[in-house]
C-alpha cells in the first residue's frame, strides 16, 4: 500500500515540478514587453503586449481579421501584409502563399507572433468589421428549408454595409457542437435600414450551425454576430448585370436591389433565380415590385424539374440554358453569381464559353 | 624486458577509452534507427530533403543528449531510491516532453535564427520513439554512470542523424529516377534502409562492449 502512494505521489510530484517549470518559463521567456503596431503607414498606431500571435492580438484590439479556422492555419483567410517586424516565412504558411504573395510580405497573421514592433498593412474595410450582439426579431419560412431571420443590432446599435457583403453568425455550444462555430451569411437588408440583419439561411442536413438555427432559434433570443466582410458588390460601372443565384444565393441580390431602388438606377439588370421545383421559390412578391419600381429590372425564375402539380408557365431547364435564351451577346456584361459551388462553376464555364471575360464575373461561394 | 612483458597486467582500458567505445558502439553498431528501427516515422517522412533531415538530426542529438542525462538523474536519485523503476516509462515521456517544450521557448527566445531553423522540429521529436528508447536503453545496461549515459545518449542521437543525412542523400539522388509504382515513396526507403542496415552490421564485429 506505502508503495501505492509512494509511486502516485511521486508522479505527481514530478509532473508538478515540470508543470510549474513550464508556467514560470512561459511567465519570463515569453514576455516581449510592449510592442508598437503601425497599420497602414502610421494611419493608426497600437501599443500592445508581445508573445502572442498577430491575429488574436489584432482581435484584442477589437480589429477582427477574417478567419474561419479559429487560428490552426488551415483555412488561409487571415492574410496580412507585414511590411516589417515578421519573422522568416514558416512552413505552416507556405501552402497557403502564391510566389507573388510571398513576395509582397503577404503572411498568415494566425501564425506570426508578436515580438517586436511591426508594420502591417490591413484592408481600410477590415476596420469596419465588428462584433454585434442583436436579437431575433422575426423568423419567416421562406421555403421548406430556407428561413428568413431578422436580427435587430443592440451594441454596437446600428452597421454600415455594401450591399454583397457577409456577416458571421456565431451558433453557441450545444448538443451537437462542443464549442461555438461560426457560419458566414449573405446580408438580405437594405443598406439604408443600419438597425437590422436579415440572412437567408437554408437548411444543410446535419450541418451544426443550421441544425441550430432551425431547430433551437426563437424570436428574441439574443446571438452573436461579426462582420461585415466581403468584397462581392455591384461594380461602379454601366454595363448591364446579370444576376444569377439559387437558394439562400438570394440574400445579397435583395440587399443590392434595395440599393438600386434607392439610388434610382437605370442600369439594365436580368436576374436568373434557380429552382427544381414550385416549392423552392419565394420572393417572388418583392420581385415582382421590383420589377415595377426599376424601370430596367427583369426577374426570371427558372425550374429545372416542376413538379406535375405546379402549373408552371414559365422557364425551364438550368439558369445556365435559360441565360442563354434571353441573352445573345455576353461580351459588354457583368455576371453576379450567388449560390452552391456546383451552380456558380457551371456557370462561369458558361458564361466565359459565351465570351464574358472572366474579370467581369463576380460570385461570392458558399462552400 | 621479458620480465616486463610478462606482468604486464590486463588493466581496464581509462575512463575516456571507454566512453568513446560507448560513444561508437551507440552510434554504428548499435544504431537505434538501423538495428533497432526506432524513431522510422520521422525518418520516412523528413528523410526527402538534405537541409530538413540535418535540421532535425541536429535537433535529435541535442534532445537526446540532454533528456538521456536527465532521466539518468532521476533514475538514479528518484525512482531507483524509492523502488518505483515500474513508473520510469511515464515519467520519461513527461520529461521528455516537459523538456522540449521548454527548449523550444529558450530557443525562440535567446536565438530566433536558430529556432526558425530548427524550431518546427522540436514538437516532432517529442513524439519520437528513438528519444525515448535511447532513455529506456541507457537503463538497461548495467553500470553506466552519467558521463556514461550523456555519452550513450549523444552517440545514440549522432547516430540517427547519421542515419536520416545518409538517407536524405540517397533520396535526392533517386529522385529523377523511374522507380516502379508499387515501391515509389516508403516502399523504396523502407528496402534502402534495409540495405543501409545491413552495412551497418558490419561495423559490429570491429566493437566489443
Amino acid at each position: 500500500m506505502s508503495l501505492f502512494f509512494i509511486a502516485v505521489g511521486s508522479l505527481c510530484g514530478i509532473c508538478g515540478i515540470l508543470a510549474i517549470l513550464l508556467v514560470i518559463a512561459d511567465r519570463h521567456l515569453n514576455d516581449y514587453g510592449t510592442c508598437a503596431i503601425t497599420i497602414n503607414g502610421g494611419d493608426r498606431k497600437l501599443d500592445v503586449k508581445g508573445g502572442e500571435s498577430l491575429l488574436s492580438t489584432l482581435v484584442g484590439e477589437s480589429i477582427f481579421i477574417p478567419s474561419a479556422c479559429g487560428g490552426r492555419g488551415s483555412c488561409g483567410l487571415c492574410k496580412l501584409k507585414v511590411n516589417a517586424g515578421a519573422p522568416p516565412l514558416l512552413p505552416t504558411e507556405e501552402p497557403h502563399l502564391s510566389k507573388d504573395e510571398a513576395k509582397d510580405n503577404v503572411r498568415l497573421s494566425c501564425q506570426i507572433k508578436v515580438r517586436q514592433d511591426m508594420d502591417i498593412v490591413i484592408p481600410e474595410e477590415l476596420f469596419s468589421i465588428r462584433q454585434f450582439r442583436a436579437v431575433v426579431a422575426s423568423i419567416r419560412d421562406m421555403t421548406y428549408d430556407i428561413k428568413r431571420i431578422r436580427f435587430e443590432l443592440i451594441d454596437p446599435e446600428t452597421i454600415d454595409i455594401v450591399p454583397g457583403q457577409y456577416i458571421q453568425l456565431e451558433a453557441p455550444a450545444y448538443a451537437q457542437s462542443p464549442e461555438p462555430v461560426y457560419r458566414a451569411y449573405s446580408i438580405a437588408t437594405d443598406p439604408r435600414d443600419t438597425r437590422h440583419i436579415e440572412l437567408l439561411i437554408r437548411r444543410v442536413p446535419n450541418g451544426i450551425c443550421t441544425t441550430w438555427v432551425f431547430d433551437h432559434l426563437k424570436e428574441g433570443q439574443e446571438v452573436t454576430l461579426n462582420g461585415p466582410y466581403g468584397d462581392f458588390r455591384i461594380q461602379e460601372t454601366d454595363a448591364d448585370m446579370i444576376f444569377v443565384a439559387g437558394g439562400s444565393g438570394m440574400a445579397p441580390f435583395l440587399s443590392m436591389l434595395a440599393h438600386m431602388h434607392n439610388e434610382e438606377s437605370k442600369r439594365r439588370c436580368t436576374y436568373f433565380f434557380g429552382a427544381n421545383a414550385r416549392r423552392d421559390l419565394f420572393c417572388l412578391e418583392e420581385m415582382a415590385e421590383y420589377e415595377k419600381k426599376l424601370p430596367n429590372f427583369r426577374f426570371v425564375p427558372c425550374l429545372a424539374r416542376p413538379d406535375e402539380g405546379d402549373n408552371w408557365d414559365g422557364d425551364t431547364g438550368l439558369v445556365t440554358q435559360v441565360m442563354d435564351k434571353y441573352i445573345t451577346d455576353f461580351s459588354d456584361k457583368e455576371a453576379y453569381l450567388c449560390g452552391s459551388p456546383g451552380m456558380i462553376d457551371a456557370s462561369i464555364k458558361v458564361l466565359t464559353a459565351k465570351g464574358m471575360p472572366e474579370a467581369r464575373v463576380f460570385y461570392d461561394k458558399f462552400a | 624486458m621479458i620480465w616486463a612483458a610478462a606482468t604486464a597486467p590486463h588493466v581496464e582500458p581509462g575512463f575516456l577509452a571507454q566512453l568513446l567505445v560507448i560513444f561508437l558502439a551507440a552510434a554504428l553498431t548499435d544504431n537505434i534507427l538501423l538495428t533497432r528501427f526506432l524513431g522510422m516515422c520521422s525518418f520516412l517522412a523528413i528523410s526527402r530533403q538534405m537541409k530538413t533531415s540535418i535540421g532535425l538530426g541536429v535537433a535529435v542529438v541535442f534532445v537526446t543528449t540532454c533528456t538521456a542525462g536527465l532521466n539518468y538523474l532521476i533514475h538514479a536519485y528518484v525512482t531507483t531510491p524509492l523502488h518505483i523503476e515500474f513508473l520510469e516509462y511515464i515519467i520519461f515521456i513527461v520529461v521528455i516532453a516537459a523538456f522540449v517544450q521548454l527548449v523550444e521557448m529558450i530557443v525562440e527566445r535567446v536565438s530566433p535564427p536558430l529556432y526558425f531553423a530548427l524550431g518546427i522540429f522540436l514538437p516532432l521529436i517529442t513524439v519520437n520513439c528513438a528519444i525515448l528508447g535511447v532513455s529506456l536503453f541507457m537503463i538497461n545496461k548495467q553500470g553506466y554512470g552519467f558521463w556514461k549515459s550523456l555519452v550513450f545518449g549523444a552517440g545514440s542521437g549522432l547516430g540517427w542523424m547519421l542515419a536520416i543525412v545518409l538517407m536524405a542523400g540517397i533520396r535526392e539522388k533517386i529522385r529523377e529516377d523511374k522507380v516502379p509504382e508499387g515501391l515509389r515513396g516508403a516502399g523504396l526507403t523502407l528496402v534502402i534502409s534495409g540495405i543501409i542496415a545491413l552495412a551497418f552490421i558490419g561495423f559490429s564485429g570491429m566493437i566489443k562492449f
